[in-house]
């Protein structure tokens, strides 16, 4: 990316204080539409989270508009529910074992790719692509068919390769086997991404360096090490914040896949248990209650993430 | 050289025996498609149609619905990226030429909102939306896509234009051109491909949510084709699969051929500017 820094004084050569007046409104002339979208969709609606969280909301009021106030019950009554406690843990550890293999196994895979063929990593490429443009609903549906009890295809390839009995195994018994089978399915979609962007950056590692490290007789461990790891560390940063934050607000896959009937308080994660308890049971305060909490804690997670993204805006 | 070559081959193996494991259930998936319900239904799996028929892909566009949810999301996704392709260019525009102050505080507000999990807006959005009559209207699922679509175009644009080299601007501007027309001549054709792109970021985006539409539209005509999909397995035991995974199919394919139109581009795109998954 070029820099822009020293543009931004050429499109503003003249001197005149009127016409200064007018360069100056131009930025924010163009800012505004979007500020005012985003505030109006998004700024209201989380002044109005704020206040519904410290209202009794149900469907009484949701009908009148009107909530009544109850100061922060609904935080004391989510923080001393058991199964938030419960269903927080479970997510962080979900998120933790998400992230852990996406991003070991995407950089295993990216690294794979500088060794292959040009012919066998354009054959890999293209087969990431393809997996990456698989909407989420529709790679579910798939993970369901692929895992079903009576015919899964999985179950046979198992069996036939003397993995272990799995003939018309249920994969769906067990709140761990329900939830592997949701990694599973959030990795094989999150590695595409991954695997391409760890692979780009690793293209900017210096070829020569490399060699010359080879040359010195080091070993592939040190040169990754102390070579490449270096170059591709900030990557593997932004890559890593991102998988934390969208696995630990993940939805659809463990919603979809585990299936609707099958959810219980013993399988929550933070985005079903704040589905279920706010909009399902139409306890819209409580449900507020629980999306501050859970937005503070991605916030939290996110400071990292968008100060290197800051530094990158405020660079250029 | 031999023992080189022979490493070689071994990574090539391992390469393709990771194309065959990710591709398999793209491929199941289609080869399921087309397969007489003898072939679907049987224990031991048959790896390509020997029959190949049309009949599931008949049903699936036969359900209730298919159409109309379609329809929804088309022009759900047509006027999410209309709307926020043009606001977005404007403010990538003032982010990459201008200084100014509030700058700093804008691009926080652009990389925070991505940070935000969609799950924990549902219930703000839902009873904002309620207030004003806009549940189970497309009209709701729009507003709330531009939340998401519009600060990912804007960060994702800023990064095309600042990739135009400045010397062709100047140029125009030397050859006396009006700071508009630099902009009209010179930097619109330029940013285009990344207007291109950007857009189809967002068409994928909206065309993929679930959750938003899930919640906000409960009326079956009224639905986009996500949640249509996501109903298909339905209550009763027996799951028609091969029509299941033609429908799978069809809401695939526009997304496929859009994500290899744009393949070139993704891993800048996406690095330059996060994505919601």
């Amino acid at each position: 990316m070029a820099s822009a820094a020293e543009t931004a004084p050429k499109w503003s050569g003249r001197r005149s204080t009127v016409r200064r007046v007018g360069r100056d409104a131009v930025p924010y002339a163009l800012v505004a539409p979007v500020v005012a979208v985003m505030g109006a969709i998004l700024g209201y609606p989380v002044y109005r989270l704020v206040r519904i969280s410290l209202e009794r909301y149900g469907l009484t009021e949701l009908i009148e508009h009107h909530g009544v106030y109850i100061g922060l019950h609904n935080f004391g009554s989510v923080l001393h529910d058991p199964v938030f406690w419960q269903t927080l843990l479970r997510t962080v550890v979900f998120a933790v074992a998400n992230v852990a293999l996406t991003m070991v196994i995407g950089t295993l895979l990216a690294l794979l790719l500088l060794r292959i063929s040009t012919w066998v990593r354009l054959l890999v490429t293209s087969g990431l692509v393809l997996v990456w443009s698989m909407p989420p609903v529709v790679a579910v549906q798939v993970w369901n068919w692929m895992t079903n009890v009576q015919n899964g295809v999985l179950n046979y390839i198992l069996t036939e390769l003397h993995v272990g009995n799995f003939f018309q195994h249920n994969w769906y018994t067990t709140t761990f086997s329900q939830l592997s089978m949701v990694t599973t399915l959030i990795v094989w979609g999150a590695l595409p991404f991954v695997v391409i962007t760890v692979y780009a950056a690793l293209s900017q590692v210096p070829r020569e360096l490399v060699e010359a490290a080879e040359i010195d007789g080091a070993r592939s461990w040190r040169v990754f090490k102390d070579v490449t790891m270096p170059v591709i560390t900030p990557v593997l940063l932004i890559l890593t914040s991102l998988s934390i934050l969208w696995d630990f607000g993940v939805f659809t896959q463990p919603y979809l896949l585990i299936g609707q009937p099958h959810i219980t308080t013993g399988n929550y994660l933070m985005g079903i248990y704040l589905f279920e308890q706010g909009y399902v049971s139409a306890n819209f305060g409580r449900g507020a209650a629980i999306s501050i909490l859970m937005l503070l804690i991605v916030a939290a997670m996110s400071v990292v993430y968008v100060r290197r993204m800051i530094r990158i805006g405020e660079v250029t | 050289m031999s023992t080189k070559r022979a490493r070689r081959i071994g990574w090539n193996a391992v390469g393709i025996a990771v194309f065959v494991v990710s591709v398999f259930p793209v491929f199941w998936m289609i080869s399921t498609a087309f397969k007489s319900d003898d072939e679907i239904n049987a224990l031991n799996p048959t790896w390509i149609p020997l029959h190949p028929t049309l009949q599931h892909f008949r049903d699936a566009l036969n359900k209730p619905y298919f159409w109309t949810d379609v329809k929804n999301s088309l022009i759900v996704v047509a006027v999410v990226v209309a709307i926020a392709m043009a606001l977005a260019f404007l403010a990538a525009v003032a982010l990459s030429k201008y200084r100014f102050t509030g700058r700093k505080l804008f691009i926080v507000l652009v990389i925070g909102v991505q940070m935000l999990p969609g799950a924990g807006l549902i219930i703000p959005l839902y009873v904002v939306l309620a207030r004003f009559h806009e549940v189970n209207t497309l009209t709701g699922v729009i507003l709330v896509y531009l939340t998401g679509a519009l600060p990912f175009s804007v960060w994702t644009l800023r990064g095309f234009i600042l990739g135009i080299p400045k010397e062709l601007e100047e140029a125009a501007m030397v050859d006396g051109s009006t700071r508009f027309g630099a902009f009209a001549r010179i930097l619109l054709p330029l940013v285009a491909p990344g207007l291109v792109a950007t857009s189809v970021f967002a068409f994928i985006t909206s065309w993929n949510e679930y959750i938003f539409a899930r919640v906000l539209l409960n009326d079956g005509s009224k639905q986009t084709i996500t949640v249509w999909l996501s109903y298909f397995l339905g209550t009763s035991r027996e799951t028609d699969w091969g029509a299941l995974m033609a429908a799978s199919t069809l809401t695939a394919i526009p997304v496929v051929v859009f994500f290899l139109l744009i393949q070139r581009r993704i891993a800048f795109g996406l690095t330059a500017g996060a994505v919601k998954a």
